[in-house]
């Protein structure tokens, strides 16, 4: 196991621009440490996020970055795992980009279960765009783009996640810092597809789902009497609303990653660093293919 | 009766009925025999049924093109015979136990070359190799080239289905000499064997060459075959291939293995690049080095899924939101697809943008044979960062090109940002908005449209200065035009010159202005209903280009009815 770091060595000198009070901070600051607990070295770390008010996180967090385009956080750094499969990759992000314009990448990528750890801050609103309806804004809550109320039902990400076939899947609470330190280093750690959904409360936009909402609805996951690597628990588990679990609900150590399969980087590693050009036999083998 | 040393041959069917193959097997026979060849397929998109025609000429010389009609014609089926049979001149190859040749409207002296395949061969799944073989020795070629082809072929076949078509194209080999006798037809063979490829497979070839080391693509017509070459020789050239849920991811996967550092295209038709667009723009703004390459079919919307157009210029060119810096080539010719391909990986590293590769359904999957290609390609990265104290990404230069990093790189690390952002990466789009330093950004990365304007291939005029007129083109239409251009100006008449536009952007003005402000008369070709080549040239010259000869039937530009526009132009005062 590498040394632990500072994780005041995890911060760039740009402050985070969330609100006060906005639980992203308490995210960013259990992912600080979570890398220095680990003791990553933020050379080997890239950040993805994609757009919204949670995907500025890259921006505040010193290691490589990209914040790409709304819902586009995971195939960049699909691309960028397949291209350097050393690197930790991060990708964060909201419900908005992730579940709602990012949907489709999202289930592909756990499908696929490529090596990304995926944190997504739900807020269950859109907050950068000041107030409207999200995938996992409650039914009846009105908003700037519902204002009779909510009339779609919200998706369950972990539901989704597990059905997808993700390897690691697991909820954190950005009241409960100590627990989602714990839940990002083991979903990093983790070799597979893992996401880690976690309340984030927006205290500008959502008057609804507010710390105080949450203080009753949440409960840690009792984890003697649940079995993680059973997916029909695991999807039972995800089903639980009152309270809402928190921790890991599924992880699975048996399933190869996409990385490991994929023919290419089985026979060359990270094709980033190769040298580029033909040597001169693949150019005569090359040639005579066309003849 | 003079001894023709070129053949045009169509061979006509169903989808399904193994047209590629047949083709695939004339061509090579001819193209191992020394011999120069061209063929285009004009296809639909359908799995069986439909009516395919693989049109092919082959013969010493390099100036070939889709021919307007068939010296020889294969039928494979009755509805080949009843739509192709009117236009062929010397024969016509068929099944005579199964089809039915039309008596009316032949042309004169045209022969009937009925095959007995039942006699011939074991089954009527064997017409045709047995057809292959007859027009192999039509085409006045001995056997063996033909015969090694098909070893090799079938070679993934049992035993007996390899004996079997070998036996049926001999069967078809010796009826045709004997039956038959000479059509008036021998290809010059005994040269050394010449390689063949498509357009598609020029630029996945040009791609690796360059070190590609990375693709992301969804199956769209007609840029697919890129994906079906890569695919099978990924892993034997350190390249990886990913099919991606949608074109979408399959750009944005690029871009991430580009900033990962590995060299990264993507391929997509029309409407799959619109699908990318934003993401263009996203390479643009975090100085990503990126290669697309947009394969064009016959649209708008789904179109024409199957067949050539030139008219996703404009989409091209207007791709994304907002100003950036991006590169525009367009390759012409085969070899050109190749050159183009490994240039645009030089182009996107050293200038850190997006560059797009432009091609169309028929410069893309025709197929023709090709020399002089040296896979030893030239390779420029452009500038990497040295780890140091005060490292700024995205530092203002002269050149607008800036340092890079890639993540793996101790004491570099930072963050790409699709927001505005400083020097370092830090967003300047809200709260920190600064409106000078925007304008400085965004200057500093137009500037580097100069550093891009330099490696672009050189705009000029071909064919004699002073010509009655100037014909103006961009990609597959400029061979064919460059042969008729030839074929006008025989006997050092100076009838016509050409001018091909293969750097779209940046624009080369200067040069396309000094070239049609000095022309006598300008035609344009292109495979546009809404002219955008013309347009393009009018925004950035002001020069109206008068006469047009524009298609959008689907159809490539066939030297008849080019001809008779080149003749209309050239007559009108």
């Amino acid at each position: 196991m590498a040394e632990r770091t500072n994780p005041k060595d995890w911060k760039s000198g740009v402050s985070p621009d969330w609100c006060p009070g906005c639980g992203d901070h308490g995210v960013l600051n259990s992912l600080q440490k979570a890398c220095s607990g680990l003791g990553l070295a933020a050379k080997d770390v890239l950040v993805v996020s994609g757009i919204g008010c949670s995907s500025n996180l890259p921006g505040f967090f010193r290691s490589y970055g990209f914040h790409s385009l709304h819902g586009r956080a995971i195939p960049v750094a699909t691309g960028a795992k397949l291209a350097n499969p050393a690197l930790n990759v991060i990708v964060t992000g909201g419900d908005g980009d992730g579940y709602g314009i990012g949907m489709g990448h999202f289930l592909h990528a756990a499908r696929r279960n490529l090596d990304l750890t995926y944190i997504v801050m739900d807020n269950q609103v859109y907050g950068l765009t000041t107030g409207q309806a999200s995938a996992t804004t409650c039914m009846g809550v009105k908003t700037r783009s519902t204002p009779e109320g909510v009339i779609e039902r919200p998706i369950n990400p972990l539901l989704l996640a597990l059905s997808a076939g993700a390897t690691f899947v697991a909820r954190a609470y950005s009241m409960e810092p100590n627990d989602m330190v714990e839940v990002f280093k083991a979903a990093i750690s983790h070799k597979g597809f893992s996401l880690v959904d976690c309340f984030s409360p927006c205290v500008t936009w959502n008057k609804l789902n507010t710390y105080e909402w949450f203080k009753s609805r949440v409960a840690k996951l009792d984890g003697a009497s649940h079995d993680r690597t059973d997916l029909a628990a695991a999807m039972r588990k995800a089903l639980e609303e009152d309270p809402f679990p928190l921790g890991v609900l599924y992880e699975r150590l048996d399933v190869p990653t996409y990385e490991s399969l994929d023919p290419t980087l089985r026979k060359h590693g990270a094709v980033a660093g190769l040298p580029l050009g033909l040597s001169p036999e693949e150019q005569e083998e090359l040639l005579e293919s066309f003849l | 009766m003079r001894v023709k040393d070129t053949l045009s041959l169509w061979v006509g069917g169903a989808a399904g009925d193994g047209i590629a193959a047949a083709g695939e097997a004339l061509l090579k026979t001819f193209s191992r025999s020394g011999l120069h060849a061209y063929s285009y397929t004009s296809y639909q998109s359908v799995i069986r049924g439909g009516h395919v025609l693989l049109q092919m000429a082959a013969g010493s010389s390099k100036r070939l093109c889709v021919p307007d009609f068939p010296d020889l014609l294969v039928a494979l089926n009755q509805d080949s015979l009843d739509r192709e049979a009117k236009d062929a001149s010397l024969g016509i190859l068929y099944d005579k136990g199964r089809f039915t040749l039309p008596r009316q409207g032949l042309k004169p002296g045209c022969r009937d070359l009925g095959l007995p395949v039942s006699e011939l061969a074991k089954e009527p799944l064997m017409q045709n190799s047995v057809a292959v073989g007859a027009a192999v020795r039509l085409a006045g070629l001995g056997f063996e080239t033909l015969s090694a082809l098909l070893q090799e072929t079938f070679r993934g076949k049992s035993p007996e289905v390899r004996e079997a078509n070998l036996a049926a194209a001999k069967a078809g080999y010796d009826h045709a000499g004997k039956a038959f006798g000479s059509l008036g037809v021998r290809l010059p063979s005994g040269g050394p064997r010449r390689m063949v490829m498509s357009g598609n497979q020029a630029i996945a070839l040009g791609a690796l060459a360059a070190g590609c080391r990375f693709y992301s693509a969804y199956p769209m017509t007609p840029a697919s075959s890129i994906m079906h070459w890569f695919a099978p020789r990924a892993s034997r050239y350190g390249l990886v291939f990913k099919q991606a849920e949608d074109e979408i991811a399959a750009v944005n996967m690029a871009i991430g293995a580009a900033h990962a550092g590995a060299r990264a295209m993507t391929a997509t038709s029309g409407g799959g690049f619109a699908l990318m667009s934003e993401a263009v723009g996203l390479a643009g703004m975090t100085e990503t080095p990126l290669v697309i390459v947009e394969v064009q079919r016959g649209g708008p919307s789904t179109g024409l899924p199957t067949k050539t157009e030139q008219s996703d210029l404009f989409q091209v060119l207007g791709a994304s939101q907002g100003d950036y810096p991006k590169a525009v080539l367009a390759p012409a010719t085969v070899e050109e697809a190749f050159a183009f391909a490994a240039l645009s990986f030089n182009i996107a590293e050293e200038c850190q943008m997006p560059v797009l590769l432009v091609s169309d359904l028929n410069l893309s999957e025709h197929h023709e044979t090709v020399g002089g290609l040296s896979l030893q390609v030239p390779i420029t990265r452009g500038p990497y960062a040295a780890p140091g104290e005060d490292f700024r990404r995205y530092a203002v230069t002269d050149s607008g090109v800036s340092p890079r990093a890639v993540p793996g790189q101790k004491g570099l690390e930072f963050t790409a940002c699709s927001d505005e952002h400083d020097e370092r990466g830090d967003t300047i789009s809200d709260v920190r908005c600064d409106p000078v330093q925007r304008t400085r950004m965004m200057d500093k990365r137009m500037r580097k449209l100069r550093t891009a304007a330099a490696m672009l291939p050189p705009t000029a005029l071909e064919g004699p200065q002073d010509a009655e007129l100037t014909l103006v083109c961009w990609g597959s239409t400029y061979p064919l035009l460059r042969h008729l251009m030839e074929r006008l100006n025989e006997g050092g008449r100076e009838r016509v010159n050409l001018l091909c536009l293969r750097s779209l952007w940046p624009f080369p003005w200067r040069e396309v202005s000094d070239i049609l402000y000095s022309s006598k008369k300008t035609l344009a070709v292109e495979g546009s209903a809404g002219a955008q080549l013309c347009r393009l040239i009018r925004q950035e010259t002001g020069y109206y280009i008068p006469h047009r000869s524009l298609k959008y039937d689907g159809e490539p530009f066939y030297p008849g009815s080019t001809l008779a526009a080149i003749e209309a132009a050239l007559g009108h005062g």
